[in-house]
């Protein structure tokens, strides 16, 4: 697998036992000996740690850099406070995704993350905003982990105790034994917990520090997906892509009044049109959440019909699986908006139509602290 | 004595029935399994029929019957409780099989199961 990227973190993975797999170019851990299921469930119920180091970090730093962020990421960044994170969209033309990202505002400059299989073709689009003076510096002397679960803040306070303080979406920075800490509470989880860029040269003792605590384990990609499968959490590349419209992957939200049509700052991001008037007419088909029957899963692809026999096609499957804490199989696809939760579609697996029930998102409540 | 297929099946002769599950190697492999749907008893079925359907958190496989004949008996604890393959891949059986012929002498012993799975 030598044409793969390979984090700083890849011989730490390989001590413990990870099973390693190709992920967006890089070489990532997808279980540990304890195994998917159990990492999931360790997750929730006491802190998992996750090197997300393939993300991409990116700093926008110049005068007026929200204000230009703005012509790319339909989102507030103008109103975004100083230790405050949000989450946004890159739209294309047609108003499609490009990819999402999360945005903090860090005072001088603003500091973006972004999916890993995006990241080069992001770094590029941000580079248009260099013509408004704004200066595009990619991360790359950094690492990223994710700590996350109910007992994450008592074991990253452990270590660095002013994190205790900070509420959901809030960033900071701290010192940890010399090292500058860049900490945000936020993930991918559903739970409450931390994401934390260290530099490179301390990523293995930052993350050695946190295994060494008793309520931490190593989790790997395949339970980082279950967990925000459960959490109602969309995947770039699956549950939305350049062909997806904000509005139908049920990420409208992330778009607030300021930017949409009537707004103080209607539209100016690549594909306004597209995107606001699907939000302002409601979009006819949008990301919704199923409950199959029984327990076999219906996975990526599978078809969702209107009817037990016959019928017709309403959409396919976009994340799917198995759900640990929910106990049982979940699946989102992109349906018709008319579909109120409690009705009933059809799956066609196996040759086989199998009774789902719509089910409004999350499966699993989140656990913030706000 | 066990035998197993190059399919990661083990196969247990009992009298004039075969019984499967899959070896250690296979539920490792697999990962947590979290949903089973056996074959019905008494049906008939030919060698590399698809005759299981095994879902782990990971992905779909399907076990395959290593010999024709009729299934005589399933293990019906196995659909409520799928972790067990992982658990105990040994004692967790799928499906007892009478097949058509009783002779095993065309499958792998463990050396020769040994030398498959490196």
């Amino acid at each position: 697998m030598a044409e793969f990227r390979r984090t700083t973190l890849y011989d730490l993975h390989l001590s413990r036992g990870a099973k390693m797999v190709p992920f967006a170019g890089w070489e990532m851990p997808v279980q540990y000996p304890m195994g998917v299921l159990n990492e999931h469930l360790h997750t929730r119920a006491h802190a998992g740690l996750f090197d997300v180091s393939h993300m991409g970090q990116v700093i926008l730093r110049g005068p007026g850099a929200a204000e230009a962020l703005e012509a790319l990421v339909p989102a507030d960044i103008l109103g975004l406070a100083q230790g405050r994170q949000r989450y946004g969209l890159f739209t294309n033309e047609a108003g499609g995704i490009l990819d999402d990202l999360m945005i903090a505002n860090k005072g001088d400059h603003l500091l973006l993350v972004v999916n890993a299989a995006c990241a080069e073709q992001d770094i590029a689009h941000l580079r248009q905003l260099e013509a408004r003076g704004i200066s595009v510096e990619p991360v790359t002397d950094r690492g990223l982990l994710a700590l996350q679960g109910p007992e994450a803040e008592a074991v990253l306070a452990r270590l660095v105790p002013g994190v205790a303080a900070m509420r959901f979406m809030d960033v900071a920075e701290f010192d940890w034994q010399g090292a500058t800490l860049w900490v945000s509470r936020s993930g991918y989880t559903g739970e409450d917990g931390f994401e934390i860029s260290v530099p490179e040269d301390r990523v293995v003792a930052l993350a050695e520090a946190l295994l060494a605590e008793p309520e931490v384990a190593p989790i790997g990609l395949g339970a980082r997906d279950s967990l925000r499968l459960e959490a109602g959490m969309p995947l770039y590349g699956h549950d939305m892509d350049g062909s997806t419209l904000p509005g139908e992957a049920g990420l409208g939200w992330s778009i607030p009044k300021a930017r949409r049509a009537g707004g103080a700052r209607a539209g100016g991001f690549p594909g306004a049109d597209a995107v606001l008037e699907e939000l302002a007419r409601g979009p006819a088909q949008s990301r919704t959440g199923l409950r199959p029957e029984g327990r076999a899963p219906i996975r990526e692809g599978v078809g969702i019909f209107d009817a037990a026999e016959g019928g017709a096609l309403l959409g396919k499957v976009c994340s799917g699986g198995f759900g640990p804490s929910v106990g049982g199989p979940i699946a989102m696809a992109i349906l018709p908006a008319r579909l109120a939760p409690g009705a009933t579609v059809w799956a066609e697996l196996r040759g086989r139509r199998l009774p789902a029930t719509i089910t409004p998102l999350p499966f699993h409540q989140p656990s913030y602290r706000r | 004595m066990l035998k197993y297929t190059e399919d990661h099946e083990w196969l247990k002769q009992d009298g004039d029935e075969i019984v499967v599950g899959i070896t250690a190697h296979a539920s490792e492999q697999l990962g947590d399994v979290v949903f089973v749907e056996l074959p019905e008893v008494g049906r008939e079925v030919e060698a590399g029929e698809e005759i299981v359907v095994i879902e782990s958190v990971k992905a779909a496989s399907d076990i395959v019957a290593p010999v024709a004949g009729v299934i005589t008996a399933v293990n019906e604890a196995l659909p409520d409780a799928p972790g067990a393959v992982n658990e105990d891949p040994m004692a967790a059986w799928f499906f007892r099989i009478k097949p058509v012929s009783v002779d095993l002498s065309g499958f792998l012993d463990e050396a020769g199961y040994q030398a498959l799975i490196g």
